[in-house]
């Protein structure tokens, strides 16, 4: 206890007033090392020629991003992240909503666990996992084929991840079976903080099922809604592994995303500048939606 | 009575949705135990006609696998452990403190966790090789870190948050000091708090792939995630083999997940109801 008195001396009083920048001091300048000094120097490769390759880069401004604006293959990649982010993120809402809903009801509280662990259970996984897991599904010899062969939706046995028109789809159902619990979690977690009360009232005023839901749970999950909802798509846009270890951005480029893309420039055809043009996009993009996101949680407070 | 029909009905509902749900892990548990001239069996069955553990004797005997497992355990712990230990300090400091700049401070951690690593990757890999940590499990550490690091702050701060400041000022009216209040009396209470964030972190190490992948070259560096999909390309055929791999190599996040099931889910839900 002798310590303790020691601190109420004046000498040594700054040690109280100082204290919250000492404790989060650390924490601050790890991530000013490991996260802004890297932004600034992808920044500064996208301005050169040659980073990374030859000592002396040379200095080129905004070429690399007028390069990518006539590349007919970035275009089909942001056009492929688009189209993969949008349809994953609404079927994670969805199907999200739908389980939140069925794992919210007055049912016995055991099952109620099991369910609940079998339908979180997808996102447990890595990427890779669930890569090779799908790729064994998909496979031209493998169940799903025979499945759909047996109950007669389809008559032969399709390619999925090789085929032009197929792998897309397949990704985005990957993508949806691996990615809902998140939002079914945070869902589940906004409906149990419904109060109850206003389910009453409405059952008083007549409403039935169907209207509880759309005019009370729906517009009571909204903050939720947008909040989860903009983290996946922040999340889902700039996906790397699922897509890279089914079909490497093909057949072709039909399913090439930005960052599969950007990989590609940087370790396959080491034009790191123009990869890292790319990777200031990507950037954008992301810390655009990112504004978005915080602005929005600054209205819920 | 329409309420026994209607809990019916959502029985139902809940056992097809598992079902469909959950019939790609159990593929993949059940294809891993057996030889693989059953995988594609026409037509398939659900139980292997030869019960076997060759896929998983074969992983457990391979010291290049083995390897694998090594690294990722390795590289997730002391990830986890260093960002518990940043995280909690600084969660202390958000969580009982006003000062200036600390909405900013707020506002980049949150901001940070949401850069793409594909956008850090190009950076780290010129920064890595100048720096000498190219193939090495240092380099993955400290660029692991820097997606760990903010979570972990963000959960640690929202856990301190519930804990009620009057255990803090019990401390420094008796004259103690903030370090002391910290360590004897809200890091205990917060244990059930750290130990979520660090099941979360060490799944987000332990899942990782893109750094793996480009920052280490040798075999011996590499993690499972890498290592997984590096089997895929040698033995591209032996489907039983990568299956076993697969459950081996979520075992621990499996067994994380399924005793400790309230620390997970509130792990995942921190990041998203709280800002």
């Amino acid at each position: 206890m002798i310590k303790f008195s020691l601190l109420n001396n004046t000498k040594y009083s700054f040690l109280k007033n100082i204290n919250p920048y000492l404790f989060i001091a650390p924490a601050i300048l790890i991530l000013l090392l490991l996260l802004v000094f890297p932004i600034i120097k992808v920044f500064q490769f996208s301005l050169y020629n040659n980073c990374i390759i030859i000592d002396k880069p040379e200095w080129v401004g905004l070429k690399h991003f007028y390069d990518l604006l006539s590349d007919t293959i970035f275009f089909k990649a942001f056009t492929n992240t688009v189209i993969f982010t949008f349809f994953s993120v609404i079927f994670h809402l969805i199907l999200g909503f739908i389980f939140a809903l069925l794992l919210n009801q007055p049912i016995n509280n055991k099952a109620l666990a099991y369910f609940r662990i079998i339908l979180i259970l997808p996102w447990i996984f890595t990427a890779t996992i669930v890569a090779i897991n799908w790729r064994l599904l998909l496979d031209p010899m493998g169940i799903i084929n025979y499945l759909l062969n047996q109950l007669g939706i389809i008559n032969s046995y399709l390619e999925w991840f090789g085929s032009y028109s197929l792998a897309l789809p397949a990704l985005i159902l990957v993508n949806i079976w691996r990615g809902y619990p998140f939002i079914m979690v945070s869902l589940l977690a906004g409906l149990q903080g419904i109060q109850s009360n206003l389910y009453e009232a409405a059952e008083v005023d007549g409403a039935n099922e169907w209207q509880k839901i759309i005019y009370i749970t729906i517009p009571q999950l909204k903050p939720i809604i947008l909040s989860v909802g903009v983290l996946d798509t922040i999340w889902t846009f700039r996906l790397f592994p699922l897509i890279w270890l089914t079909t490497g951005g093909g057949p072709g480029n039909s399913t090439e995303m930005l960052s599969t893309y950007t990989y590609k420039l940087a370790f396959e055809q080491f034009k790191f500048s123009k990869a890292s043009a790319l990777a200031v996009v990507i950037l954008v993009v992301v810390t655009s939606l990112s504004y978005f996101y915080v602005k929005q949680q600054k209205q819920l407070e | 009575m329409k309420n026994n029909k209607k809990k019916i009905l959502i029985y139902v509902a809940l056992i097809l949705i598992s079902c469909i749900v959950g019939f790609p892990i159990f593929w993949m548990l059940a294809m891993s135990f057996r030889s693989n001239v059953e995988i594609f069996k026409v037509p398939p069955s659900l139980i292997p006609e030869k019960f076997t553990f060759e896929p998983y004797i074969e992983i457990l005997s391979n010291t290049e696998y083995l390897n694998f497992f090594k690294n990722s355990y390795f590289i997730a712990i002391i990830v986890t452990l260093f960002s518990l230990v940043v995280a909690s300090f600084a969660g202390y400091g958000f969580s009982r403190f006003e000062f200036k700049g600390k909405k900013l401070s707020n506002l980049f951690i949150v901001a940070t966790q949401t850069i793409p690593p594909i956008s850090l990757l190009i950076p780290y890999f010129g920064l890595i090789v100048v720096f000498k940590l190219y193939n090495t499990r240092l380099g993955l550490i400290l660029t692991y870190t820097s997606f760990c690091l903010p979570y972990s702050i963000l959960m640690m701060t929202g856990y301190m948050n519930t804990i009620p400041t009057e255990l803090d000022e019990a401390i420094l009216v008796d004259g103690g000091n903030r370090i002391v209040a910290l360590f004897r009396v809200i890091l205990p209470i917060a244990v059930p708090g750290i130990i979520a964030t660090g099941i979360y972190t060490f799944m987000l190490a332990w899942n990782e792939f893109l750094f793996a992948l480009t920052l280490t070259k040798s075999i011996d560096m590499r993690t499972i995630p890498v290592g997984i999909s590096l089997l895929m390309g040698e033995h591209a055929y032996k489907w039983n083999l990568m299956m076993s791999m697969s459950i081996l190599g979520s075992l621990p996040l499996l067994i994380l997940y399924l005793f400790a099931q309230k620390s997970f889910i509130s792990g995942l839900s921190a990041g998203s109801i709280k800002g």
